[in-house]
Parts: structure tokens; C-alpha cells; sequence
């Protein structure tokens, strides 16, 4: 079984916090789509034949494309992968794409999941991280997605945004479990380089959140969620039972994904590799039959055990010590447990069955214990 | 004998001592331009960096003047308080001195309190002036001052620039009509100062002296008096750029010699080399075993290097003798040593030194003088390392050491340089005017209050312009406790000292603020405490980190986050593991600086 990502670099506008790639420039559209669909003739191999459980066309904006671009990009998808078993179909949009007929489009091309980039129900918010939408068309837009038929909905929040109270973002995640979805994604805002959002922090025109106000925000999302009835499945993702995003899963459970685009990355489990960021240089490279569009990194078994370390500690199944032992040897097994030590007695990490995992109290601070238990 | 002449240079930091001496080089063609690497005379990178001179150094050059060829011998000395019996040493090693005053800055106590040492000795002092091209030079008024303290004529003042080399003619005129010839029998019993040794990794240790009486011959059996042991004199040899051997050395010059010595221990700064078959009568008076001031614990930071870094030190030592150690261990910090040192200056020179040389990345603990605490039963310890201290109710007093300081400012920096004293606990013991408006203050001060960060603040109060100096004077009873800080209950013997009665609540208010800056947050709170035995009295606590999560793996993108926590682990191999609470390495040093 394995993944397949895609990557859309396009979008109408670019939000504040953003360093992700993205292209606002939508002029080469035809020549992107071109170069996607060469790239999988290119590297039809990588899966190994594998058959592919999921597919996600992620971004940028994927909406921004038409149901006829999409239809173009995922028919030779599953012309190049074995793609007869899909069983899940994300799609991510925002809430002002959405129309009657672009999900009944979505539809037609077998998706069967959709990620809603709603970020806030806040105006105010929404303004000051620079999100084209309002909060009345993402309420509208979600409506629209399930009388559509896709019942399988995501929403993306966030939090500690600047001017953000807790009870702002109780509004929020009111609001979210009002829309009864069957999956929310929440990431703590974080200031990447470059972006218009940290100019505006160092600057001083705006202030960030305290660390404090930050983990209380933190703890009101698992409060209200689980009390709502989803599960904290992975550190930023809440599912109702049965509802985890397979795609997301396949990160962290060593599936060979393979990611197609500008950006994209790829897992075939003895290395990693990204391509380049730059559309314009991608189209370029790809469609000239140049194979230098991505950068490798070749795991060692220290790199692979710091991988297995940092993904599976992030999910709620934790990680299971008995693979542990027969993946990564003895020694690295050892090495694991006796840097746990001092988080199991202080009840950070606890063991159940033969699985380590983060308690609730170690989760707010997974960073530390993570970067603890690797091998440096 | 006539025909030689032996002098030094005694100059405040900065005013131009090394580069005046590379212009007297120049001109007396010892050093032809292409060897003429800026400042000749300061060889350790380390010297050149900080512009001041470590170690002592010599140099001979040849001078013709009217029709005669001159011997000259110049001595170099360190320039730095933390080294002013070396200093004294190669000033009895001479007939004369050069008194180098920067033009635009006037005298410091530094040059002072060397200037007196010469006089001392009967040194014929030549007063220059230097850097009389500066802008903000003040020649009239400077050369005032020097009047004022030398008692000499105004024209006997040389005016100068070592970067222009104006009036260097003049200095080397002078020194050959001013400076008396040395005295001394070549043929009587041989007598020869050690004034300096340096560590050469292939030859062993090179000892600097002056033949005071007789002659020395390469072959010879000659003894050193202080430590009594006899060598071979493999090779001697007068000093230019570089080595140059020659057969014999008489009464009156300057030279080195080579006899295999593998340690610079056997080569003590101020001992007497005579020969073993006809030996002097007595040694050159003015010897001194060098004790160190100042001691510290220097741990290394991975316990496994240990062994290295006594090798390391070892090293160190065989061309830095006054640096001591014995090794001790701590139940913080595990293996290290405690070392003493010859003033702050130099414990910071050895830690770079162990970084620089040999690659050594080192914790130095909080350092403290040696105090001497005299028990109830009677007998005398000399402690130098808080946690020596026999428990409190078997002391029946403690004495410290104190010194006599000296310091020259501007009188507009008066009042708050003797605030800075008195909270120092400096009883002032007189106050001179040099000039004008330039005041000495004479102090008699605890060596543990100016240990730590007197000269710093000295410096800044007085903008720079104090100039400070001091020397030991004796040992007083003091009421001293032991504060002890404890990092969540567990006390760390390395950031423990031994304090004042008086000073312990602000010391230890200070060292719990001062750590709450230095640690970083932990999983877990962290309380910080002061105490005097089971006293508690101060506290401060860390709050544990709330949240430490990273959000998103972008689209699979593992890699960026992975290095993101590796990096996290890497931060954290620089800090040392206290119990359970994670130190940084600089904490140690750090927390007792003020802001």
C-alpha cells in the first residue's frame, strides 16, 4: 500500500503566516499540469508498484483549479499508478471556492474527502492573517460540501493567533463542533522566516501570544473536542472514531508515499527526497527531461530511528517497542528506553502494553521529549 | 662591558610599548622589514589579540653611535597587575627603563606602581612622551605630570611616535648616554638572574637571565640555587630574532640557555644559575616562590575527558608554571582540578588557552581566594575551595588575604570610585593629587572583593580611564559564611563561595536572579535557593515550560522537523546535568558578574 501526494502551488492571495510554497502568479498553469503529469511518467517506478490506498491534492489551492484541470492531473495519475483501491480522495479547499457546482464536480472525480481551510470564525482573525474568505462563507461552504454528498469534511483552525483570546477561540471551536464535521485539524501558529506575519511581530505591530495563553489555548482545544466526541489521534489532528485521515496516517507509519509538484516530498524508506520549491524553475527542468528537480537525503539507521521516534510519538497509538526492537536493533532499542527513563518516572511518556507514548501531561511538551530520545 | 645596556620599557596597556620597541628594532636593523610582523615582541596569538604582553621577553640589538658599537638589551615586561613579580624580576635585571606615557592619556597606576619598582632598583629612568602626533594629544600637561612624579626637567623628556617613529633617534641617543653600564666581575664566581623561561616542545625549557657576575661557557656544570638541581649548559646564546648560540656570556649581558630541562617547575622566575664547581656565595637576593591568588575548579564537560584535559594542563604548565593544580572532584561537576592562578587575568587566559590549544571545552567554577581558618583545636587550614571549609562550629576564626590598591583617575570619577570601594569593603588609606586634576587613591581591600568584577566596574564607572593596580598585604580576620545555592533542593558545590557576613543576602539575592536569567525553562519547575547552612535566604523559581510542540509536518515534509528537534538535542549537549536540572556551561562563570 502506499500515498500519493500532489502538490497545486497556486493560490488567489497569500496568507500572512504563510512560507509555504506558493505561487499567486497563475500564468504557467497549463505548462504546471504538463510537468506533474511528466513527473509520474518520470518516476512511475518509485512506488514500486505498490498499490495506492490514498491520494491527496493538496497546497497552495488546489481549488483554484478547474474540475477539468484536476480531471487532467488524476486521470494520468491512475493511468501511471495502480490506483484501482483508492480509499480515500482528499482534496483541500477554501471556503470561496466552494460552489453547488464544484463539489458536485469533486464528486465526479471520486473524491471522497475534503479539507476546508477555514483557519477562524473570526472576521477580525481572518483579516489580520490575510484569508480571502469571511467566517459566514466557511459556515456556508461546509453546508454546501455535505447537501453536495461528501460527508467526509476536515476543518483547518488555528491558534494563538496575534490578538487571539481564550475566549475567542472558544468561539471557534464552538463553532466547529456546531458544523458536526467528522475531522478537525488545529496548528498552533508558528512565525516562519520571511513571512509578512514575523515582520509584523518584529516589527512591533503586532504581538504574539504568550506561551501561557498559548497552552491554555492548547488544552481548551483537547477539553472541547474530546468532550465532543473526537480523539486527539496525532498531536494537531481530532477525529471522530473511525474518521482519522488515512493519508495523514501514512507519515507516520513508514507508508512509501511519493509526492508529485513543486515542493512536494517523497518517503520510499531508505531515503527522502523534495523537489524544488520554485515553480517556475520545476516546469523548466521537468519538461526539458532534466533530472535534477529534487534533493535526497539518504537515511541511516540513526536518521530512521529519529524519524520512527518523532512520528510515532506525535500519534496517540505511540510507538510500538516491539517493532521498535526488530527494526532498529538492540542497541538503538536500549538507547531509546534508557533516555526514557526520567520521562516515564516524571510522567511524561507512559508504557501500556508494549507501546511508549506521550501522556496528556507530555504531549504540551513533546518537542523536548522527542529531540530527548533521539540519537544526535 | 662598558659598551652595554640593559633596559626596559614600563608603559600602561595600550600606550604604545610594543610598538615604540618594534620601531627601535627597525632602526637598529635587528629586524628588517619583511620579519617585522606587527609588534614583534608579542609572539602568542593570544598576546596580539589582546594587545597586551603575557609572558616576558628579551631581545638584543646592536647600536653604533659615535664611532663605538653598542650592546643594547631590551627586556620586555608583562603588563598586567596579575604579574607584576615577573615584572619585578626583569626590572632587577636592568640598569635602566624607558617610561613610555601615552600623550593623550597621561599616567596610570599601573605605570606608577612599576615606575616605583624601578626607582626601587636604581634604575636611570628616561621619561618619554608618546603619541605626541595624536589629535588629542596634551603634551604640556603630561609632561607636567611626569615632572610632577619624577622630579626631572622638562627637556629631559623625549617627545615621540611610535607610529611615525619620530624621535625614536632620540630614545636610543639617550639610552646609550643616559643608562649606566651594568656592574660586575667576569671573573668572579658566576651569578645570573633568571628573568623569564619559555617552553619550547623541542628543546625543553629556555631560561632568560643576566650575568650579574662571572661568566658562563656552553659546556658548563652549572646549579640553580632555589630548587638546588645541576644541568649541563647544552647551549647558550644571546637573544635577536631568533636564538643565536655563542661560546661564552660574561657579567654585564643577556642571554639564554638550553640544558634540557623538561619542566618549567625547575625554572623559577628570580633564581640564581651558578656553577657547581665554584659557586656564588649567596643567590640574588629578591627571590620568591610565585603563589597563586586566585583559585577555581576547571571541569570538563563530558566526564570522559577528564584524562584529557590533565593532559592538557599538564602541558600548560610545563611553560606557565604559576599555574597550579590538584585534582578534586565535585559532586556537581565530577572529576576536574583545582587550579590557582595568578589574578583573574590569568585564569581567563588559561581557559582559552585550553580551548585554543588544545581544543579543551571547560566549566570554570565560581573562583575564590585562598583563606586560612584557624580551629577551636588549634590547628592552621589553609582553604581554597568552599567546600574545604571545616564545619562552622569547629572554626574558631577565619583570615583572609588583603591587598593595598592603588587607583588613578580623574577627579571627576572620585565619588563614585569610592563608592564602588566602600561596598567593596575598602578602607581608604590615603588619596594623592599627581596633577591638576588627576587623584591616587590608595585602599587597603579584601583580594576576594576585587576578584571577580571590581576591575570591570572600575572601567566602566570611570569610563575607561581609572587605572587600577595592587599588591598582597597580609592576611585579616574576617567574618566569612559559606552561601551555598541549591538548584530544586540538591546544593551545587560548584556555585557555592565563601562571602562576607555582610554581603551574603545581597550576593545571594543576586546568584538566584542571576541563575533564574541563566537556565533556561525545564519540563518541570525549577526552585532556586540561597542558603547559609540550613538558612534559606533567597528563592526563585523557574516555571516549567507549558507548551514545547511543533504543529504540522507540512505535507510529509519529516526531514525539517527532525532537524529542527536534533538541533533542540545538540543545544542541550552544552549544558551540564545537575540532578535533574539542565545547566548551561556559562552559568558558572556568569552568575556572579553584575550587570
Amino acid at each position: 500500500m502506499s500515498a500519493l501526494y500532489i502538490h497545486i502551488p497556486y493560490c488567489a492571495s497569500r496568507c500572512a503566516y504563510c512560507a509555504f510554497y506558493s505561487s499567486t502568479f497563475e500564468g504557467n498553469r497549463k505548462d504546471y499540469i504538463e510537468a506533474l503529469c511528466r513527473e509520474m511518467d518520470l518516476r512511475k517506478e518509485y512506488l514500486k508498484g505498490e498499490s495506492v490506498r490514498t491520494i491527496y491534492l493538496g497546497g497552495g489551492t488546489p481549488s483554484q483549479l478547474t474540475i477539468g484541470e484536476l480531471e487532467a492531473i488524476l486521470n494520468h495519475a491512475c493511468s501511471v499508478f495502480d490506483c484501482s483501491s483508492v480509499e480515500e480522495l482528499t482534496v483541500e479547499v477554501n471556503p470561496d471556492d466552494v460552489t453547488d457546482e464544484y463539489v458536485q464536480g469533486l464528486r465526479s472525480l471520486s473524491v471522497n474527502r475534503i479539507s476546508i481551510g477555514i483557519q477562524s470564525f473570526h472576521d477580525d482573525e481572518l483579516k489580520t492573517i490575510n484569508r480571502r474568505h469571511s467566517a459566514a462563507q466557511a459556515i456556508e461552504a461546509v453546508a454546501c460540501i455535505k447537501r453536495n454528498g461528501i460527508t467526509n469534511v476536515s476543518i483547518d483552525l488555528m491558534y494563538g493567533l496575534p490578538g487571539q483570546t481564550l475566549d475567542l477561540w472558544r468561539d471557534n471551536l464552538q463553532q466547529t463542533i456546531q458544523l458536526e464535521v467528522p475531522h478537525v485539524s488545529a496548528y498552533s501558529l508558528t512565525y516562519e522566516e520571511g513571512t509578512r506575519l514575523t515582520r509584523l511581530v518584529s516589527g512591533g505591530e503586532l504581538k504574539p501570544v504568550d506561551e501561557d495563553t498559548c497552552a491554555d489555548m492548547f488544552s481548551l482545544l483537547r477539553e472541547q473536542l474530546s468532550a465532543a466526541g473526537y480523539v486527539q489521534y496525532e498531536i494537531s489532528n481530532f477525529a471522530k472514531p473511525g474518521m482519522e485521515s488515512k493519508h495523514n496516517s501514512s507519515y507516520w507509519n513508514e507508508t512509501l508515499y511519493i509526492g508529485l509538484g513543486a515542493s512536494a516530498h517523497s518517503f520510499n524508506r531508505d531515503s527522502r527526497q523534495w523537489n524544488i520549491s520554485n515553480t517556475r524553475v520545476y516546469i523548466e527542468k521537468v519538461l526539458s527531461g532534466a533530472n535534477d528537480f529534487f534533493e535526497v537525503e539518504h537515511l541511516d539507521l540513526d536518521t530512521r530511528y529519529n524519524d520512527y521516534v518523532m512520528t510515532t510519538l506525535r500519534t496517540r497509538k505511540g510507538m510500538d517497542r516491539a517493532h521498535l526492537k526488530s527494526a532498529f536493533g538492540e542497541t538503538l532499542y536500549s538507547y531509546c528506553m534508557e533516555n526514557a527513563k526520567s520521562f516515564l518516572s516524571n510522567g511524561l511518556l507512559e508504557i501500556e502494553a508494549d507501546t511508549l507514548r506521550l501522556t496528556e501531561k507530555g504531549i504540551f511538551v513533546s518537542d523536548g521529549i522527542m529531540s530527548e530520545l533521539m540519537k544526535v | 662591558m662598558k659598551n652595554i645596556r640593559n633596559f626596559c620599557i614600563i608603559a600602561h596597556i595600550d600606550h604604545g610599548k610594543s610598538t615604540l620597541a618594534d620601531r627601535l628594532l627597525e632602526l637598529t636593523k635587528t629586524v628588517i622589514g619583511k620579519d617585522l610582523q606587527a609588534q614583534v615582541l608579542d609572539n602568542m596569538d593570544l598576546e596580539r589579540e589582546r594587545g597586551i604582553t603575557i609572558k616576558s621577553h628579551a631581545i638584543q640589538m646592536d647600536y653604533n653611535y659615535n664611532g663605538e658599537k653598542y650592546t643594547l638589551n631590551l627586556i620586555d615586561t608583562p603588563g598586567h597587575v596579575d604579574f607584576s613579580y615577573e615584572v619585578s624580576r626583569s626590572i632587577a635585571a636592568c640598569e635602566g627603563a624607558l617610561l613610555v606615557v601615552d600623550a593623550s592619556q597621561g599616567i596610570q597606576a599601573q605605570t606608577i606602581s612599576n615606575l616605583y619598582m624601578a626607582i626601587e632598583h636604581d634604575l636611570e629612568i628616561i621619561p618619554i612622551l608618546n603619541k605626541i602626533d595624536l589629535p588629542g594629544a596634551m603634551p604640556e600637561e603630561v609632561e607636567d605630570q611626569i615632572i610632577d612624579l619624577l622630579g626631572c626637567k622638562r627637556e629631559e623628556i623625549i617627545r615621540a611616535s611610535g607610529k611615525t617613529g619620530d624621535g625614536v633617534d632620540l630614545i636610543l641617543k639617550a639610552i646609550v648616554e643616559r643608562i649606566k653600564p651594568p656592574v660586575g666581575d667576569p671573573d668572579a664566581p658566576l651569578q645570573c638572574l633568571i628573568f623569564d623561561s619559555v617552553f619550547n616542545s623541542f628543546r625543553g625549557i629556555i631560561a632568560y637571565f643576566k650575568v650579574v657576575n662571572g661568566t658562563m661557557k656552553s659546556g658548563d656544570l652549572v646549579k640553580f640555587a632555589a630548587t638546588g638541581k645541576e644541568y649541563l649548559a647544552d647551549e647558550i646564546g644571546i637573544l635577536r630574532l631568533d636564538m643565536e648560540p655563542r661560546k661564552s656570556i660574561s657579567a654585564g649581558n643577556v642571554g639564554y640557555i638550553i640544558s634540557g630541562i623538561k619542566t618549567s617547575r625547575e625554572v623559577k622566575v628570580g633564581d640564581t644559575i651558578t656553577h657547581v664547581q665554584r659557586p656564588c656565595e649567596k643567590a640574588i637576593a629578591g627571590f620568591e616562590e610565585v603563589k597563586p591568588m586566585v583559585f577555581a575548579g576547571v571541569y570538563p564537560i563530558e566526564t570522559e575527558d577528564f584524562e584529557n584535559l590533565r593532559a592538557s594542563i599538564e602541558k600548560l604548565q610545563l611553560n606557565d608554571a604559576s599555574l597550579t593544580f590538584q585534582p578534586e572532584s565535585s559532586l556537581a561537576l565530577g572529576f576536574g582540578f583545582r587550579c590557582g592562578f595568578l589574578g583573574m587575568l590569568h585564569m581567563e587566559i588559561i581557559q582559552e588557552r585550553l580551548d585554543r590549544e588544545f581544543n579543551m571545552d571547560v566549566i570554570t567554577t565560581v573562583p575564590n581566594v585562598q583563606y586560612r581558618v584557624y580551629t577551636k583545636k588549634g590547628d592552621i587550614v589553609e582553604v581554597h575551595n568552599p567546600s574545604g571549609l571545616p564545619d562552622q562550629t569547629l572554626i574558631d576564626k577565619i583570615e583572609e588575604p588583603y591587598i593595598r590598591a592603588s587607583v588613578i583617575t580623574s577627579t571627576d570619577y572620585i565619588g563614585s570610585i569610592m563608592t564602588l570601594c566602600l561596598g567593596k569593603r575598602g578602607e581608604l588609606v590615603k588619596q594623592d593629587y599627581i596633577s591638576g586634576n588627576r587623584v591616587e587613591l590608595i585602599y587597603n581591600m579584601p583580594l576576594a572583593e576585587i576578584v571577580f568584577d571590581f576591575y570591570d566596574r572600575l572601567k566602566s564607572i570611570s569610563k575607561g580611564y581609572a587605572s587600577f593596580d595592587y599588591h598582597p598585604e597580609g592576611m585579616r580576620e574576617s567574618k566569612l559564611v559559606k552561601l551555598d545555592v541549591l538548584l530544586n533542593g540538591e546544593p551545587v558545590d560548584a556555585l557555592s563561595t565563601l562571602t562576607h557576613i555582610d554581603n551574603a543576602y545581597g550576593l545571594g539575592k543576586h546568584m538566584c536572579e542571576k541563575l533564574k536569567e541563566l537556565i533556561p525553562r525545564q519540563q518541570f519547575d525549577i526552585a532556586i535557593q540561597a542558603a547559609i547552612g540550613a538558612k534559606v535566604i533567597s528563592r526563585e523559581t523557574i516555571k516549567a515550560v507549558r507548551k514545547d510542540v511543533t504543529a504540522k509536518c507540512y505535507g510529509g515534509d519529516i526531514s525539517r522537523k527532525r532537524k529542527l528537534l536534533e538541533k533542540q538535542k545538540q543545544g542541550k549537549k552544552r549544558m551540564k546535568q545537575i540532578g535533574s536540572v539542565e545547566v548551561p556551561q556559562k552559568a558558572f562563570l556568569e552568575v556572579l558578574k553584575l550587570d
